[in-house]
């Protein structure tokens, strides 16, 4: 039997499987050296393949993300940490600036093969700035992809995809998930695919849709709904917000007639927002009801006493797909 | 209250060939006579190239572009003292310099004349493409500088280039910061023209010098005459060799001037005076050169005749080249959002293309 991991471990294994089997992997960022990053993603890298290949990084996220472009430039595997996702806007401007378009730009004569990890999201009690849902402001800029596990397997699959694609990847890591619950992952390295979305569960009366972090509360209601109700939700992670693959969630939407969208983030110009866009353009006619988001709201995450009641939550996904299959 | 100094420093500036002409014999690189003419003449054609893409934009066949005029010693000079294994992360005002370092004319005018086609390079080596976002280069060249430090690249060192405006900005501050705690082989190159666009050098800081930065971040900064092709060359190739040694980074202050607009769409009357720029006319870094090949008898009027007829054709034929459009294809961009196909793209590409000919046919009446 495989062990079973943390997604913190799980991640931990991607990185080092990647530093093993590729010797232009390196690996930079605030204090993920010496101290193992602060949430010890980088357990025991150091140790092992030592400072130059876990490289400690002065403070200062634009540094990070353009050193790393520059390292991926001249053919390094850049991985790259940004401490909490709520810092990497000061490293945007190298992101969208450079990292996005270089291919673009020089129509495929240099590339940036970076990949960008972050801690994001509410829900572990963090400070300001520690918890924000940001998926969408970087997935609208052409050129970045951006990824968000949902659990150990996925993370590590997924992380390892990452690091082999040819372009920048943002790897968005819900805290709120790093130690929630253990998962077997196996030894032998697994390749998520990037773009592709995940069918968890299969159903037939509404497609619910959702990923990272929400995809707990997401399963919590559908086990509750299947259970005291009968109801059968086929249940998305969409693990790829940029590239979007919306083939699989139309696919089912156009089966079930009904869809619930579950996010974290802010409500407007947001994922959910895209994916109701989506359906719209092209299974419009197929819905039996109006598509429901269950989201953040339009305010600034609230600091963590209060975080909770911004969230949402079992009970109020459980009632947007009473509202959707009422419709 | 005693006070303990507790650190002191003091800033040079290198001058090797004075604007007059004059040689500081101790000083000397003493450039073999084949570099000597490759240098001047590489400084020739930046300055052709300028004129011509300058007149090209006033006749509507180019683009808004920035003009290098005054610069190229500043940036000619360290390409001569680069290898091919060196990198060059430059930002946009460095023509002369780019075409030595084996990109090409035509590109460069298609590039200035909007197409993305004008990117392509003849061989992508270790030159970097034009970037117009003030100082983000700086950050890449350090991490370029790194990758070469972590392969043990010991023949390979980075050079990089940025005005006087970029140091202003948060990204040379972190790539300074970043190179010296790393210790990687990089040299910055900082083209001092005193003007970014319309705010003189002194609203950008008032340090005395900008070479004087790079003590605090620990390495040597050096101020040099950057009208003087000799005196940047023996910078660069000091900082290059220390660079690749090991010894880390190095700032250069190429003290220049532009001695034209800041791009064919600004006009510097607004904010510079007439005598301010015939001053620096007179320190005009081309004509020194010619001078010191005219002394060391490797130049005459019959080489200037000869130079000025083929940096002739050969812009003719480079303009020619560029305005050909005979590989022009609408919708080449959706190739190169990302490595592999996207199914989203692809849709959006058909659509686009389905719209083209609604999209020619308002192009072409000029809305």
């Amino acid at each position: 039997m495989a062990p079973k991991l943390t997604m913190v471990e799980a991640i931990n294994l991607a990185l080092r499987q990647e530093m093993e089997r590729d010797d232009q992997v390196v690996l930079l960022g605030e204090d993920i050296g010496v101290n193992e990053g602060v949430f010890r993603v980088t357990a025991g890298l150091h140790k092992t393949f030592g400072a130059e290949r876990v490289i400690d990084t002065p403070l200062a996220e634009s540094g990070i993300v353009g050193t790393a472009i520059g390292m991926a430039l001249a053919g390094l595997r850049p991985v790259a940490e940004i401490q909490f996702a709520g810092f990497v806007f000061l490293g945007f401007g190298q992101l969208e600036g450079h990292a996005a378009r270089y291919r673009s730009r020089t129509l495929g004569q240099w590339t940036v093969p970076l990949v960008l990890r972050m801690p994001y999201g509410a829900g572990v009690r963090a400070h300001e700035h520690h918890s924000e849902s940001r998926e969408a402001t970087l997935a609208g800029v052409p050129g970045l992809k951006v990824v968000i596990p949902s659990g150990p397997r996925s993370a590590r699959a997924l992380l390892a995809a990452a690091i082999r694609d040819p372009d920048p990847v943002i790897f968005m890591e819900p805290t709120q998930l790093y130690r929630a619950f253990r998962e077997e992952v196996p030894e032998e390295p697994e390749l998520g695919v990037i773009g592709r979305a995940h069918v968890e569960r299969t159903g037939s009366d509404l497609t619910l849709v959702s990923w990272g972090a929400m995809m707990l509360p997401s399963r919590r209601a559908a086990d509750a709904l299947a259970r005291d109700q009968g109801v059968q939700v086929e249940l998305i992670d969409v693990q790829s917000v940029a590239p979007l693959d919306a083939a699989t969630i139309l696919e089912s939407v156009s089966r079930t007639g009904r869809c619930v969208i579950v996010q974290e983030a802010a409500r407007s110009f947001s994922l959910a927002s895209e994916i109701v866009a989506r359906i719209n353009d092209q299974v419009l006619l197929q819905l039996e009801a109006p598509v429901q988001r269950v989201t953040g709201y339009d305010v600034v995450t609230p600091f963590f006493q209060r975080e909770r009641l911004y969230m949402p939550n079992e009970a109020r996904i459980i009632a947007a797909v009473g509202q959707a299959l009422a419709d | 209250m005693p006070l303990k100094e507790v650190a002191k420093f003091s800033v040079s500036q290198l001058q090797v060939l004075d604007e007059h002409g004059q040689l500081d014999e101790k000083l000397d690189p003493r450039l073999s006579a084949a570099d000597a003419v490759r240098l001047y003449e590489a400084m020739a054609l930046g300055r052709e190239v300028d004129q011509r893409l300058v007149r090209l934009q006033r006749q509507g066949r180019m683009g808004t572009c920035p003009t290098c005029t005054g610069h190229e010693a500043a940036v000619c000079a360290p390409a001569l003292a680069m290898t091919e294994r060196d990198w060059f992360v430059g930002y946009y005002r460095e023509i002369g310099a780019r075409l030595m370092r084996g990109d090409s004319l035509a590109q460069s005018l298609r590039y200035w004349h909007g197409y993305e086609e004008g990117n392509l390079q003849p061989q992508p080596g270790r030159t970097l493409p034009v970037t117009a976002i003030v100082g983000a280069q700086v950050l890449h060249a350090v991490g370029i500088a790194y990758a070469m430090k972590y392969r043990r690249e010991t023949d390979s060192a980075v050079v990089t280039f940025f005005g006087d405006g970029a140091t202003s900005q948060g990204d040379v501050h972190e790539a300074m910061n970043f190179a010296a705690v790393w210790q990687v082989p990089v040299v910055f190159i900082c083209v001092n023209n005193q003007w970014a666009i319309s705010q003189p050098r002194e609203q950008q800081t008032r340090s005395e010098t900008i070479a004087q930065k790079a003590i605090a971040y620990g390495f040597e900064g050096l101020q040099v005459d950057g009208n003087d092709p000799l005196g940047m060359y023996l910078a660069t190739d000091r900082a290059l060799r220390r660079a690749r040694e090991g010894g880390g980074p190095t700032l250069i202050e190429a003290l220049t001037y532009r001695l034209l607009m800041h791009t064919t769409a600004d006009d510097p009357r607004r904010y510079r005076s007439d005598a301010e720029v015939e001053r620096w006319w007179k320190r005009d870094p081309v004509p020194r050169m010619r001078r010191y090949l005219e002394g060391r008898a490797l130049w005459g009027e019959a080489q200037q005749q000869a130079l000025q007829e083929r940096m002739r054709q050969q812009l003719d034929a480079a303009v020619a080249e560029a305005e050909l459009r005979e590989d022009w294809r609408p919708d080449l961009l959706f190739d190169h959002v990302f490595g592999a196909p996207d199914p989203e793209l692809e849709a959006q590409r058909q659509t686009f293309l389905a719209a083209l000919p609604a999209a020619t046919a308002v192009d072409a009446h000029g809305a």
